[in-house]
């Protein structure tokens, strides 16, 4: 039970900054973007939890950008952030809640 | 430089039981590194084991074994304090040989 | 009101709720550290899960944990694949280095009988020694090019170590030293803390789970892990170092793994050596 109460809440993050219809992305918004997803993966990174997929989103953003794809780039480079922001969360959950597993 | 090969043959009764580890990386060819060059074919092609002058064994490998493959079979004679040969010869035409005593 | 403003409130709510979550449901006490009662309770666990199993076998993994595994274990070990590596260790042992000193210089008793002897924290270091990181501190102050932490010359010398140790039991001292106890926690905390996207601990696995199937793979008990390292893995075809499985294991959990022998992998080492004193050392280890 309590072990999905970090699932469950990891689901809403992800389920709550997705964004819904929008227009075109331009260069700008694929850069914007790559900014902030940057930031999200060092700040992980800095926990010494940052998740591969996260990563790999970000490489795939960089790609999609340099054939052009700026719609596929800024998409690859928010859901690189999201699982970022979801990996720091689960850091600072996990502080205290590392104790609900212990053999005690 | 040490043998490729290690044997361990037992003699029971009228038969002998023979194992043995060889190394040998095994590549088959498909398997691609790092850099996502394809790694090239090496692999052992025939293994023969003789006892008393005569192959009792002969096994036709190729790119399906594994690598440090482990080869067990027995086979009709043999006694304690007999020899036998192990031999293998790969694609590269590399091959090794080791001769043991029957326990 | 307007598009941005519900959102706004949208975007609160939803903070506010994960705010609830992230609030544990049980008040969990701070704890005064008590390794020795950690390690009854520890290996208390074990044995009341798995009754049947000796305590010695707990060091056979996923072997002690299914009967069809275990012969099939048991007839390979009559001619175990880890073999060669024994032969390259045994010979890297003795190679002089360019100064005319050996590796087994660098051990008491030659590098003989002493695995279990690691991991140790160093009071004068202030950090816990593991022998792979023993190993290659030898090579460094002797002018010599250190080994890769995870496979080849690592894995053959810490599997000849580990060969002249079986038998011999852990028995991981923690000494009266409050950064040897900071160390202890930190393992103990890395062994239970969820990482990774797919938010698995070392424990998931290895204490809620052992004798049980991931995929394909029997999990084995978390109660004797490292007395069979290194292993010579079939999934990797070869041998792979207590650094190589703690790095992999991260990145199939989907967490970037951090560096062999980092701070976090050396404190965990020392946890899970000390709570699994008194099982013997079986390494090297085969495993599937």
């Amino acid at each position: 039970m309590r072990r999905s109460i970090a699932a469950l809440a990891v689901t809403l993050i992800l389920g709550g900054f997705i964004a819904s219809a929008h227009a075109a992305s331009t260069e700008a918004d694929y850069k914007a973007a790559y900014a902030a997803a940057e930031a999200a993966n060092a700040e992980a990174n800095k926990l010494r939890n940052q998740w591969t997929t996260a990563v790999s989103a970000l490489a795939a953003a960089k790609k999609a950008a340099e054939e052009g794809d700026f719609d596929k780039a800024t998409a690859e480079a928010k859901k690189s952030e999201e699982l970022s922001k979801a990996a720091i969360f689960q850091t600072n959950e996990q502080k205290e809640n590392w104790k609900l597993l212990e053999i005690r | 430089m040490a043998s490729t090969i290690r044997v361990r043959a037992t003699a029971s009764g009228d038969s002998t039981e023979v194992q043995a580890l060889i190394q040998h990386p095994m590549d088959s060819g498909f398997v691609k590194d790092a850099k996502g060059q394809l790694i090239p074919p090496h692999f052992i092609q025939q293994v023969v084991v003789e006892h008393d002058g005569k192959p009792v064994f002969i096994a036709d490998w190729g790119p399906a074994v594994s690598k440090d493959p482990y080869l067990k079979f027995a086979f009709k004679g043999g006694k304690k304090g007999d020899d036998l040969k192990v031999s293998w010869t790969d694609n590269k035409g590399a091959s090794d040989t080791l001769t043991a005593k029957i326990q | 009101m307007t598009m941005r403003k519900l959102s706004g409130v949208v975007l609160a709510g939803l903070t506010m709720a994960v705010t609830l979550l992230a609030v544990p449901v049980v008040a969990i006490a701070a704890d005064t550290p008590n390794p020795p009662a950690d390690l009854k309770a520890f290996q208390k666990y074990f044995k009341d899960k798995f009754p049947k199993v000796k305590f010695e076998d707990f060091v056979n993994g996923p072997y002690s944990m299914d009967e069809g595994l275990y012969k099939q274990w048991k007839e390979k070990e009559e001619f175990p694949p880890y073999e060669f590596a024994l032969d390259l260790g045994k010979e890297l042992m003795a190679k002089p280095f360019k100064n005319g000193k050996t590796l087994a210089d660098c051990f008491p008793n030659k590098g003989i009988g002493v695995r279990q002897d690691y991991p140790y924290f160093d009071t004068k270091q202030g950090k816990v020694i593991t022998l792979e990181l023993a190993v290659n501190q030898c090579l460094e102050s002797n002018g010599e090019q250190p080994y890769s932490y995870v496979k080849d010359e690592m894995a053959a010398v810490t599997a000849y170590m580990a060969y002249t140790s079986r038998g011999k039991v852990f028995d991981v001292k923690i000494p009266d030293d409050p950064r040897a106890l900071a160390a202890y926690e930190n393992g103990k905390r890395y062994f239970y803390t969820r990482r990774g996207q797919l938010n698995f601990s070392c424990a998931t696995c290895h204490v809620q789970s052992p004798g049980e199937r991931i995929r394909a793979e029997v999990l084995a008990p978390a109660l004797g892990i490292l007395n069979a390292m290194p292993i010579y893995r079939s999934e990797w075809s070869g041998m792979g170092t207590t650094s190589r499985r703690f790095t992999t294991c991260n990145s199939q959990v989907r967490g970037v793994p951090l560096k062999p022998q980092d701070e976090e992998y050396r404190d965990l080492e020392y946890y899970l050596s000390y709570v699994s004193n008194g099982l013997p050392i079986s390494g090297p280890g085969a495993r599937p």
